[in-house]
């Protein structure tokens, strides 16, 4: 198992990242100072907030609600400016809804 | 005539009649990962990840060097679920032709499976009209399979604001500042989008990520054209853009209801407005007063 | 063994080229590289071989296109000179930065200013750090036998890096040579079918060019530059190879007359024939030269050229670029450094000839050859040879 940073011998040939999707091990949500939380009983199971995400970490949860993903959410707001019934709000990182 | 009442919600900015459900109906598969590097609410990251929804699998992404680029793939990770190529700035759709042919002659020769795979060149404004543009001239008279779709965020965002051919009259970038001498920019958007239509690109679109099932029907319909094909995807950039993080969605909706940015569709030479528009166009200071590339303006 | 046949030595790279089923092949052209470029869309247009020929609408396309068709697993070519190599300068050190083995043929040519169209080493020169492996053809023969040695050196497992086949423009790419072509049955057995490492297909998702942060540019740098040097063994090892197979010998520094030498003369590139001559005639007249001819220039053969050189007291280098205000020519000042730690090493004196297409003939090589200690006493790192002062 490579350990980052790696050595001249490890460095993939070409420079060629092998594993798709591996930007998933660094996790952008320590960038945030916004967090977004679902009201569900507003909530109309839309899937806008899924759609509008540019982190696609919004996801449908098995009861049809959504909810971000925190490790990845940076709080850009967009999911809650989109939300049609408002059902979500964008509250400081460090303080509780 | 369309009987249909357009009632535009000033409140959120939304529009009465947009389909609200429709997004359940798109591919859950991410092709584009979380993790990736772009700014918080980046309007170009999000189109990147419905285009790949459209797309599909079965497809090969040429970059040019630029925001989407450099924020994806950091060695020794990639957000890309995709196979993917980047080599420099100027030359993704000369890259990508020479993807194009390649696949197509090692189908015939039979030395990768005999199924359809789909090129596609990718670029911000400035790798397309600007240093990519001979690149891409080329690349679409020649008659390549492949589609090219220009991220316009309206100037050379990676390397910080720098105005572009895209910038619009007015805004003020890294080097063409507003200041007591200038207005900012000068010049007006370059319309490459004709430009394409001038070299007989049978499908010709605009396309804006605030319309993610306009854009990503457009997608499709590019990806099924047998020749070149071209989109020009309005991507907000709130940070280049001076604008909230929040409003990206709503800007992108701004820049189509004032007219600034119509969405429509060239097939053969015949146009066509693809989204309904409001029947009077929102004022142009609705859109120009939420970014601070404006401000200079008012 | 085929027939020996008479043709325009660019024609014969094409036919070469041909002979090694390429599937994509993207040139631009430019005198004098033209007629290879043209032939081969020639071949392609009868259906000889089964290719895609790219008419690209630049050199830097013409590069970028080759390395896309190569990173989907195709076997690549293009062809160029001069400013056209300058063009896809840019491009140039990606693509062994990718492992990309590209094969590309260059009809060397003077870089402009003043635009000139004729030959000298100044556009491969400026490739120097690029980080591609270099070979010059001497003669017709050679070029064609390269070029069918580039694709098995470049796409070798311990090597995957593109490489350039260096014929001088129209002194060499324009002459009518003698050529044994391999037959197409040879060429498949000395050169297999391209298996790429990796590639680009959804059946394999994976990211090529990725972003270097500066915690892993040096590693990849030291990666790349250990491969590089160790592509002389493997050059070294198919040159040997085509030896036996075809009977004709390659070696990194190849010599001429040079045993028991007190005099060597050094060139590289199609010169070396004149110089071939001018040897001879100096040796009528007693003097002890020899010929060392340079065939591979990356990566630069360090051990060759020191043991080329053991017992002689004067090396002449010439060399057909300039290195404004530099340390002499780029050749002779590579050679200066190899012999730099060398307890006995020859004195050295550095010619620059032939720039812009100037003649070089067998007098010159001995005017050169017998002026070369007054030049050695001036001092001058070098001397521009026949300038008209």
């Amino acid at each position: 198992m490579k350990k980052w940073p790696e050595t001249w011998k490890e460095y993939n040939t070409g420079g060629i990242v092998f594993e798709p999707g591996s930007a998933r091990s660094f996790k952008t949500g320590p960038w945030r100072s916004l967090r977004p939380v679902w009201d569900n009983s507003k909530c109309i199971k839309c899937g806008v907030c899924y759609l509008f995400c540019p982190e696609g970490c919004v996801q449908e949860g098995p009861d049809g609600f959504f909810a971000a993903d925190l490790d990845y959410c940076k709080g850009c707001g967009i999911c809650a400016h989109e939300c049609w019934p408002s059902a979500i709000s964008m509250i400081e990182e460090g303080h509780e809804s | 005539m369309s009987t249909l009442t357009v009632t535009p919600n000033y409140a959120t900015g939304l529009v009465s009649n947009f389909d609200l459900f429709a997004g359940k109906l798109v591919d859950r598969e991410e092709y584009f990962s979380c993790g990736h590097r772009a700014c918080q609410g980046c309007g170009e990251a999000l189109a990147i990840r419905l285009m790949c929804k459209a797309l599909g699998k079965e497809t090969v992404i040429a970059n040019a060097t630029g925001c989407m680029e450099v924020i994806s793939t950091l060695y020794p990770t990639t957000a890309w679920k995709l196979p993917w190529i980047h080599v420099a700035f100027p030359n993704a759709a000369a890259v990508g032709a020479g993807v194009e042919k390649g696949l197509q002659v090692l189908r015939r020769k039979g030395r990768i499976p005999d199924r359809d795979v789909k090129t596609v060149a990718i670029g911000g404004d400035g790798g397309t009209v600007d240093i990519g543009l001979q690149a891409l001239s080329g690349a679409m008279e020649r008659g390549h399979d492949m589609l090219y779709v220009c991220f316009d965020n309206e100037a050379y965002m990676n390397t910080g604001i720098q105005r572009s051919s895209a910038t619009p009259f007015g805004a003020s970038t890294t080097t063409a500042p507003a200041g007591s001498a200038s207005p900012g920019n000068r010049t007006w958007k370059k319309n490459v989008p004709e430009i394409m239509v001038a070299h007989n690109v049978s499908y010709v679109a605009t396309a804006c990520h605030s319309y993610p099932i306009d854009f990503m029907n457009k997608v499709k319909k590019a990806r099924a054209v047998k020749g070149p094909a071209y989109i020009h995807c309005l991507s907000v950039c709130p940070t280049g853009w001076r604008a909230e993080s929040k409003d990206c969605i709503k800007l992108g909706r701004l820049a189509v209801e004032t007219g600034i940015f119509p969405l429509y569709e060239v097939e053969n030479g015949e146009y066509r407005f693809t989204v309904e528009m409001p029947e009077t166009l929102r004022p142009v200071t609705d859109y120009l007063k939420l970014q601070g590339r404006f401000r200079h303006l008012g | 063994m085929t027939k020996p046949v008479g043709m325009e030595v660019a024609v014969a790279a094409a036919e070469a080229v041909a002979l090694c089923n390429i599937d994509v092949a993207a040139c631009y052209p430019i005198t004098p590289n033209t007629h290879i470029a043209e032939h081969l869309a020639d071949i392609v247009a009868d259906g000889r071989i089964d290719a895609e020929y790219i008419t690209v609408e630049s050199e830097h396309s013409a590069l970028s296109a080759v390395m896309g068709a190569s990173g989907a697993g195709a076997r690549t070519f293009t062809a160029t000179s001069s400013q056209g190599l300058m063009y896809m300068h840019e491009i140039l050190p990606i693509t062994p930065a990718m492992r990309l083995p590209v094969v590309m043929g260059l009809g060397n040519r003077a870089v402009s200013g003043p635009i000139n169209i004729w030959n000298d080493h100044s556009d491969i020169i400026m490739q120097r750090d690029s980080g591609w492996l270099s070979i010059f053809a001497d003669n017709g023969q050679e070029a064609v036998d390269m070029f069918i040695q580039a694709f098995k050196i470049a796409e070798h497992p311990d090597v995957l890096l593109p490489i350039n086949v260096n014929m001088d423009g129209f002194q060499l790419t324009h002459v009518v040579e003698p050529i044994v072509f391999p037959t197409q049955a040879q060429v498949n057995k000395f050169l297999p079918p391209y298996k790429p490492f990796a590639s680009l297909h959804p059946d394999h998702p994976l990211s090529m060019g990725t972003l270097g942060l500066p915690d892993i540019y040096t590693e990849a740098a030291k990666a790349r530059d250990v491969v590089t040097v160790n592509a002389k063994k493997v050059i070294v090892q198919i040159w040997k190879e085509w030896e036996k197979m075809f009977g004709r010998k390659y070696e990194p520094v190849a010599s001429y007359k040079a045993s028991g030498a007190e005099v060597l003369l050094l060139t590289m590139g199609s010169m070396g024939e004149t110089a071939e001559m001018a040897v001879d005639e100096l040796r009528k007249k007693g003097v002890k030269v020899g010929l060392l001819k340079l065939k591979l220039w990356r990566p630069f053969p360090f051990d060759e050229i020191r043991k080329a050189v053991r017992g002689a007291k004067l090396l002449v280098v010439t060399d057909r670029a300039v290195s404004y205000g530099g340390p002499g020519g780029p050749v002779c000042s590579e050679i200066r450094a190899a012999l730099y730690d060398q307890p006995n090493r020859p004195e050295i004196v550095n010619y620059i000839i032939g720039l812009g297409g100037r003649d070089v003939r067998v007098e010159d090589f001995m005017k050169m050859v017998e002026s070369a200690p007054k030049a050695k006493k001036s001092g001058d790192a070098y001397q521009i040879y026949g300038v008209r002062e």
